[in-house]
């Protein structure tokens, strides 16, 4: 008796522990479904205006990493994890800025270079 | 017997929250992940290394971009499409970008089923996730025979301007493309374990004696949904830049 009541509290304990794993409405998936869309359409919109300068480049930046992190966090349920998933999936991202920051000044030098020794008439 | 059950029986303590949280599932002794199976732990992590991969592509692609002396051919005029006489900028490419964001939707929904163990439906889902998948790949090859064909672009130069445009385009939508048809191969085989009822039955995998369970279809899930995620940084610094 004592037995299947255990048997029977483990059953339920195991259940709730799988309800637990990401579950959630499907309205969640159709609205950022519907915002990616949005999201892309207005993307696109940027290159079919001929947006040009600061104002393209900040426009794309803006809705590459909103769609991002829709994706991630909804899709992809980071928004739903313990913090300790978390930060050890996103803030190594973060590292990818200094290389970025090396590549840019990198970048920057051998344009430079190149124009100095590469480009007719200029010595 | 019957005391060594019994004692199982207490509800086990609440987690931490917050900052305390990460310290104490960090400094736990256990794993570290909690409430994650760690087959999607090990996912994540994957997921983090194929997003330094990606990452090494897209820098190198902004420094040789930044560094050369000559013109950048225009991205939105070489994969601009000519549809009822008309010369639409781009277009194939926001119809691929669509294609993935749908498949990325079913996928979602397909996990969401699949924990309500609702066989056919997440089947449906999985099939349909594959099949937009197999149409992006069927318009990227689409694209690339245009551009090898008919623009005359190659890895090693083209007609157009700045010769690093053709390596970088091959090299980052080739990587790319390859995630997205192993992808497909993978989904189709979680559709096929969902419908005979593998997972129902908990029926081992072919290369695992683990038990099989839904949480298979959450874990492709999240491999499908970072081929998205990639896509909308080669989008946005690729094709749109």
């Amino acid at each position: 008796m004592a037995h299947a009541e255990a048997q029977q509290h483990d059953t339920q304990g195991h259940q709730h522990a799988h309800a637990q794993g990401q579950q959630h409405p499907i309205g969640i998936y159709l609205k950022i479904w519907g915002l990616l869309f949005v999201l892309s359409t207005a993307s696109y919109l940027v290159d079919y205006f001929h947006f040009q300068g600061y104002l393209r480049w900040f426009l794309i930046i803006v809705f590459m990493l909103l769609k991002a992190g829709l994706i991630v966090a909804v899709f992809m349920h980071m928004m739903w994890e313990r913090l300790a998933l978390m930060y050890a999936i996103l803030v190594p991202t973060v590292l990818l800025m200094v290389l970025l920051g090396i590549g840019a000044l990198e970048a920057d030098y051998t344009f430079f270079t190149r124009g100095v020794f590469f480009v007719k008439g200029l010595l | 017997m019957t005391q060594a059950i019994a004692t199982n029986t207490v509800a086990p303590l609440p987690l931490p929250e917050g900052v305390q949280g990460v310290v104490a599932d960090w400094s736990s002794d256990q794993r570290a992940f909690k409430n994650v199976p760690w087959g999607k732990a090990m996912m994540w992590i994957f997921l983090l290394s194929d997003t330094f991969i990606f990452s090494s592509f897209l820098i190198s692609y902004m420094t040789v971009r930044m560094s050369t002396t000559e013109p950048w051919p225009n991205p939105s005029e070489v994969f601009a499409l000519t549809l009822w006489g008309k010369k639409i900028p781009l277009i194939l490419i926001a119809i691929m970008t669509f294609v993935l964001i749908s498949s990325s939707g079913t996928m979602a929904m397909a996990v969401k089923f699949g924990y309500e163990k609702n066989r056919k439906i997440t089947f449906i889902l999985l099939l349909i996730t594959a099949a937009l998948g197999a149409t992006f790949v069927g318009m990227q090859a689409f694209e690339w025979t245009k551009l090898i064909l008919d623009e005359g672009i190659r890895p090693w130069g083209n007609p157009l301007g700045a010769a690093q445009f053709g390596s970088v385009f091959f090299m980052i939508t080739g990587f790319h493309g390859t995630h997205v048809s192993i992808g497909v191969i993978f989904l189709i085989i979680v559709a096929i374990k969902v419908i005979r009822g593998d997972l129902d039955h908990q029926r081992p995998g072919f290369l695992t004696g683990r038990k099989g369970n839904y949480e298979i279809v959450e874990i492709m899930g999240l491999y499908w949904h970072f081929v998205d995620l990639v896509w909308v940084f080669i989008f946005a610094v690729f094709y749109l830049w």
